[in-house]
């Protein structure tokens, strides 16, 4: 079971996509695991045949429980009480269980197995017991509204189960439950949300207030998360904040030329190429780039940058993109909204958590200036985009109006200094002034 | 299909709990449906291949609320 969050424990396995014999490459997807933050694609790393199947569906685990075993064709080693298979992330120089998650072992976990046993073992049987066909999303609504997918009727093909379906009997539940109390997890007002909430991109529309009825409150588990990452880093970490404020004029009217000849499918969003001067700046600043551990820090060979993704029912995640300072704009503006799409959509995968070396929080829509952010642990370092707005700039004598956005830097005080910090934001300045 | 539920079709995967029958079609769309400039984009791009109608960036202004979005698909032949 991988770590997919700092402070992950443990979690579910929801769904395996693949049986014993069926033959698998690294990179495929083998089973859905359900977390606080959704449910998420869980990959292996290991060519070969799936040998046995540990863990039954809807059983919840521990960090580092022993899924499955995968025969890839080579001799057993001796069995020794190793880590269980490692199935987190390839990107690099993440161990299992990385976040400081401890591995304490639920009462009801199974006893993991003794670990590294890559020989083929016999197939277990019985694996073909009676399985309720729902999709990912539709099993994590159900664990959300309390329902019992036993009861519901699927509508999608051979009667699976969609998302859809859990809502309409969770509606059909309602109209005949007597009155009850109602639990505070269905309570209808929304919860206070972090401020690091805020969303991908651009200039603020004119606030309305919302006029839809609010989408579902987020999960108390999803809360709880959040709430312990948090205590975590602002007790942990000694932050230092920067903050500087950069003249998009012309920038913005470079990407418009740009966007001006493309259709909807190929524009990029200011957002995009905020990430991208980010991640193309970094490299020269590697004390921002990487995780703290062990009272000591560990750069990273790549930028792996995690955005901040708000869920429309509330809640975070934040997903990465993988060696973002080799991406061009286009790539990045692609990779950022597959992100979104598939984060909205819960079919993020495990490589995608947990795995970032530094998070950008608040492509503010929101229609704040600036935002000074709690660092992730065990990143050591959080950049924050307030709204683009316009603003009163010098130019020569006199004073013009410029589109200006707010960027700033939450630091961790023991992995660099303010001097650094400093000269990293002059740089995405400087990048972004002379784009071209 | 109508032109609004085409729009809302496009809207469907992007803003799963909203009902465009409650927003006030005079008012901004995105603040009323709480949207993104991401999701505004992922709108247009679903519209464009329902409706048939690309709208630069240029014309963004033209469509901020529902009724001047339906009015300038329709005068661009989309239906």
């Amino acid at each position: 079971m991988p770590s997919l969050g700092a402070d992950m424990e443990a979690a579910t396995l929801s769904e395996w996509c693949r049986k014993p014999g069926d033959a698998v490459k690294s990179g495929d997807i083998i089973a859905v695991v359900e977390t606080d933050k959704g449910a998420i694609e869980v990959e292996v790393f290991a060519t070969g045949t799936i040998a046995t199947l540990l863990v039954e569906e809807g059983e919840k685990v521990p960090v580092g429980t022993l899924l499955a075993v995968i025969a890839d064709g080579t001799e057993a080693p001796q069995p020794t009480p190793a880590p269980a298979l490692d199935v987190t992330s390839p990107l690099g120089e993440v161990p299992a269980g990385r976040g400081g998650a401890p591995a304490a072992p639920a009462p009801e976990a199974p006893t993991p197995a003794p670990a590294e046993a890559q020989r083929a073992s016999e197939p277990s049987p019985g694996q073909d017991v009676e399985r309720i066909h729902a999709s990912p999303a539709a099993r994590y609504r159900a664990r959300e509204l309390d329902v019992d997918l036993a009861t519901v009727h699927g509508s999608g093909r051979h009667g699976d189960i969609v998302r859809a379906d859990v809502e309409r009997a969770d509606a059909a539940r309602a109209e005949h439950a007597a009155p009850e109390p109602v639990a505070p997890e269905r309570a209808t007002a929304r919860a206070p949300e972090p401020l690091a909430t805020e969303r991908a991109a651009a200039p603020a529309p004119e606030r309305v207030a919302p006029t839809q009825p609010a989408a579902r409150p987020p999960t108390p588990s999803i809360r709880r998360a959040i709430a312990a990452a948090m205590a975590r880093s602002n007790r942990e970490i000694p932050h230092y904040y920067l903050s500087l404020g950069i003249d998009l004029r012309h920038a913005l009217a470079w990407l418009a030329e740009r966007n001006a000849s493309r259709p909807v499918e190929g524009r990029v969003l200011p957002a995009a190429l905020l990430l991208h001067a980010v991640a193309r700046s970094l490299p020269g600043f590697p004390e921002l780039n990487g995780t703290w551990d062990d009272d000591a820090f560990h750069p990273s060979a790549t930028v792996n940058l995690a955005v901040a993704v708000a869920l429309r029912g509330g809640g975070l995640v934040n997903p990465c993109i993988a060696d973002a300072a080799s991406l061009g704009l286009d790539a990045t503006m692609s990779a950022l909204s597959d992100l979104v799409a598939r984060t909205r959509s819960g079919r993020l995968r495990a490589s995608e958590i947990g795995a970032g070396t530094i998070t950008v929080t608040n492509l503010g829509d929101l229609g704040v200036d600036e935002t000074f952010g709690i660092i992730y642990p065990p990143q050591v370092a959080l950049v924050g985009f307030g709204r683009i707005a316009p603003q009163p700039v010098a130019v020569g004598d006199l004073i013009g109006v410029h589109p200006v956005v707010r960027m700033t830097l939450a630091a961790d005080h023991r992995a660099s200094d303010g001097h650094r910090g400093g000269l990293f934001l002059a740089a995405v300045d400087r990048f972004l002034q002379e784009i071209s | 299909m109508t032109l609004r539920d085409q729009i809302a079709a496009a809207l469907a995967p992007i803003a799963p709990e909203a009902d465009l029958s409650t927003v006030d079609p005079r008012q901004p769309l995105r603040a009323q449906l709480d949207l993104d400039s991401m999701d505004f984009l992922r709108l247009l791009a679903a519209i464009k291949q329902r409706v048939g109608v690309d709208v630069p960036e240029a014309d963004y202004g033209k469509i901020g609320t529902l009724e001047a979005l339906e009015a300038y698909l329709t005068a661009r032949g989309g239906h």
